[in-house]
């Protein structure tokens, strides 16, 4: 007996909630990032899930994809928080607020 | 048959004329300037005459002569033609306008000599010349009106020559308002006359309305509706108010456009639309009323006037009112025998003026002038024959156009014994104020300051067609001079032909020629001791008496009738009449109605509220762009989960 797919997205979703509540709530840059990582995952999760109950290769396919594009995030998003870092000497978001009206 | 198959040839003479003025004038000599005006005008003359030429040999059954040039404008069953045509109506038209016209030209390129501007006036004078004669020559309405309109324009540039003076661009203002009023009446009535007869066609509007006539109603809103515009163009009361401002142009445009020609248009018009008139007879009543009492109104105010170009321009608001008077009692060619008669006459006088204006240096008031008969001889005997033309004194012109006139008032088919009165009356106070002026003008002693004025007479070029003017006020109305001893009024006969071919049936013949004819002896009597020459002959001692033989007369007289001195000089107050009831309360709704709620609170609200709208949301949603990265966050979070439950509501309805 297998585990029922519900139980699959129900993690998925508090993974995601979790990252979205981070993401919001967290002042540190680079655990936002981290937030926005376990968003992807809990996607990814959900991807993984799907495409096992349904028994296609559709959602194996799209999470690789998804790698690829959080593994790019993850290198351009490093820089420009090293940049930031550098400039700012602080990883506070709140004193990041340059481009506004 | 040159001219006849290239009519437009008489029309583009002038345009040309105006349009090298206008362009290149301003560069230009006086002399240049000159020949380009008063040459285009003369072969548009010559044009005229050779027209007549041609005219003389076309058989009865081609007249009118209509040259089709192409169709202007088509919109289902409205289908106008660029259509010129020529009937002896036209004829005399043209004769009278091109020839005065050229005539003026001559005088003004004395007149105007030392004037700024020149080119400019002649490019106007020539732009008139264009669409007066396109008036005349129309064959359908709607050229008709773009003649109409056309003089109208010319009109207002040069009431308004002397822009800078902010008494002459009023008057040229209220000279295009108030005729406009009639134009509007004039408008509605081609409407009518179109939604009538399927047609604005003279020939298919005058064959339509003798073959099938429309009900009387219909046609008498039509015929008054038109004749409105005639108010308004031809200065009858109530719109006659323009024209004693007008004279605010230089003298030589009063002369050609505010006496001889434009004024006479509604005269034109009403005699071209003789099928519908005659078939209206309430209409013809209005148009005859009209005439007399303007007639009789305008003479009165002439009595009391000093300014000497205003007693003519009263003058020639009175001499219109006869010519609708002729009209309303159907009396059409002595009408358009009186339009001739007064471009000769009425020209002479003004352009008599101009030349006494020019003689004392630029001074209108005649209680200013006096003695100066041997000063400037040629102006005082032309001009005394002018007077004696307008003044009905046999032999001249005007006897016999206007005796016509008073004739068909009294004995005539409509005849209403009234309006002669009216008419006899008016005539009599007509002879009293020209010679009023003259005797003013030209005798008793000085008044002016001889050491300051140099009375000069004018040049040539001034003084001929005073000259050729002064001929054709006594000989101009001799056509009809063997009407006095029974014989035929030739000017008559000649214009029979238009006013006859679609006159409404009459259930019994007309044979008022049944009469038994005196002998001519007995006739030419009669009519040389008629009422009309009576009362001119009376005006004319009464003038004498007042201003030769007791020049403190009129003002003992003025003294001992205060209030009715008073009302006349002030021309019965109607000027302040029509401030007071249209003019204020216009201005008064214009700037607290129209331009205080209106304009500024409805129009300028509309534009200003929503660029605040714009202004002021941006201003509020701007602050959305914190900066903050969270808050974008928390947008996206907040759209992303309305957004999916958009989806899920709208699925959960599948």
């Amino acid at each position: 007996m297998s585990i029922p797919i519900s139980y699959y997205l129900v993690l998925s979703a508090v993974l995601f909630g979790l990252g979205v509540v981070a993401f919001v709530f967290k002042r540190n840059i680079i655990t936002i990032f981290m937030s926005i990582e376990l968003m992807l995952n809990a996607v990814n999760l959900a991807f993984v899930a799907f495409a096992r109950a349904h028994n296609q290769l559709d959602g194996l396919v799209f999470v690789f994809f998804v790698i690829v594009v959080a593994a790019a995030e993850a290198a351009v998003g490093l820089a420009i928080i090293i940049m930031l870092a550098q400039n700012r000497q602080s990883l506070n978001v709140e004193r990041v607020n340059q481009l506004k009206f | 048959m040159f001219i006849l198959d290239h009519l437009w040839i008489i029309l583009a003479l002038p345009l040309a004329g105006a349009a090298i003025n206008g362009l290149f004038g301003k560069r230009w000599p006086q002399t240049a300037v000159n020949s380009v005006a008063v040459g285009s005008v003369t072969l548009a003359f010559l044009a005229v005459a050779e027209l007549v030429r041609e005219f003389s040999q076309l058989t009865p059954d081609q007249i009118p002569f209509v040259g089709n040039y192409f169709t202007w404008m088509v919109a289902g069953p409205f289908k106008v033609d660029f259509a010129l045509q020529v009937d002896q109506l036209t004829v005399v038209m043209l004769l009278t306008v091109s020839f005065v016209g050229m005539l003026i030209h001559v005088y003004s390129t004395g007149y105007m000599a030392h004037e700024g501007g020149y080119y400019r006036f002649f490019s106007y004078l020539n732009l008139f010349m264009f669409f007066m004669l396109t008036l005349v020559m129309a064959a359908n309405l709607i050229v008709m009106f773009v003649g109409w309109e056309g003089v109208g324009l010319c009109s207002y540039l040069l009431i308004g020559f002397w822009f800078l003076k902010k008494s002459a661009a009023d008057a040229g203002k209220k000279a295009f308002i108030v005729t406009r009023i009639g134009d509007f009446g004039f408008t509605v009535g081609v409407l009518l006359v179109f939604a009538t007869f399927q047609s604005v066609d003279f020939g298919t509007i005058f064959k339509s309305v003798s073959q099938n006539a429309p009900a009387e109603a219909i046609l008498t809103t039509i015929c008054i509706l038109l004749f409105t515009g005639a108010i308004g163009k031809s200065a009858q009361l109530p719109l006659y108010v323009w024209l004693p401002d007008a004279m605010e142009g230089p003298t030589p445009v009063s002369a050609l456009i505010h006496a001889a020609t434009m004024v006479t248009a509604g005269v034109y018009m009403v005699a071209r639309m003789n099928p519908l008139f005659s078939r209206a007879p309430v209409a013809m009543l209005v148009v005859a009323i009209v005439g007399a009492v303007t007639a009789f109104y305008s003479a009165t105010i002439g009595l009391v006037q000093t300014d000497i170009k205003k007693v003519l321009a009263y003058s020639t608001v009175s001499q219109l009112g006869y010519m609708f008077l002729a009209c309303g009692v159907g009396a059409y060619a002595t009408g358009i025998f009186h339009l001739m008669t007064h471009a000769f006459f009425k020209g002479l006088l003004f352009l008599a003026a101009g030349s006494v204006i020019h003689a004392m240096g630029g001074e209108q008031d005649m209680m200013k002038m006096g003695g100066l008969r041997t000063k400037i001889p040629v102006t005082y005997w032309t001009m005394f024959i002018a007077t004696l033309a307008i003044a009905g004194i046999p032999g001249f012109a005007g006897f016999f156009s206007k005796d016509a006139i008073l004739e068909a008032a009294k004995s005539g088919p409509n005849a209403n014994p009234v309006l002669w009165l009216l008419g006899v009356v008016g005539a009599g106070l007509t002879s009293f104020y020209m010679f009023r002026l003259v005797f003013l003008t030209f005798f008793g002693k000085p008044r002016y300051d001889e050491h300051k004025v140099h009375v000069h007479e004018s040049p040539k070029n001034m003084t001929v067609p005073l000259i050729i003017l002064a001929f054709l006020s006594i000989f101009g109305g001799w056509f009809a001079a063997p009407k006095l001893v029974g014989g035929i009024d030739y000017f008559e006969k000649f214009l029979a032909p238009v006013f006859s071919a679609y006159a409404p049936q009459v259930a019994e013949p007309a044979v008022i020629i049944a009469e038994p004819a005196a002998s001519p002896a007995v006739e030419l009597v009669h009519a040389l001791t008629g009422w009309p020459v009576i009362v001119g002959v009376l005006g004319l001692f009464v003038a004498w008496w007042f201003y030769i033989k007791n020049p403190d007369a009129p003002k003992r007289l003025a003294q001992s009738v205060r209030g009715l001195y008073t009302l006349l000089l002030n021309k019965y107050y109607v000027d302040e009449i029509y401030a007071a009831l249209i003019v204020r309360p216009l201005l008064w709704i214009s700037t607290n109605v129209l331009w205080h709620v209106v304009d500024e609170g409805a129009i300028d609200g509309v534009v200003n509220g929503s660029a605040r709208v714009a202004r002021e949301s941006g201003g509020e949603l701007r602050k959305l762009q914190s900066g903050n990265e969270r808050s974008y966050a928390t947008w996206i979070i907040i759209g992303a989960v309305g957004f999916t439950c958009l989806l899920l509501v709208l699925w959960g309805k599948r």
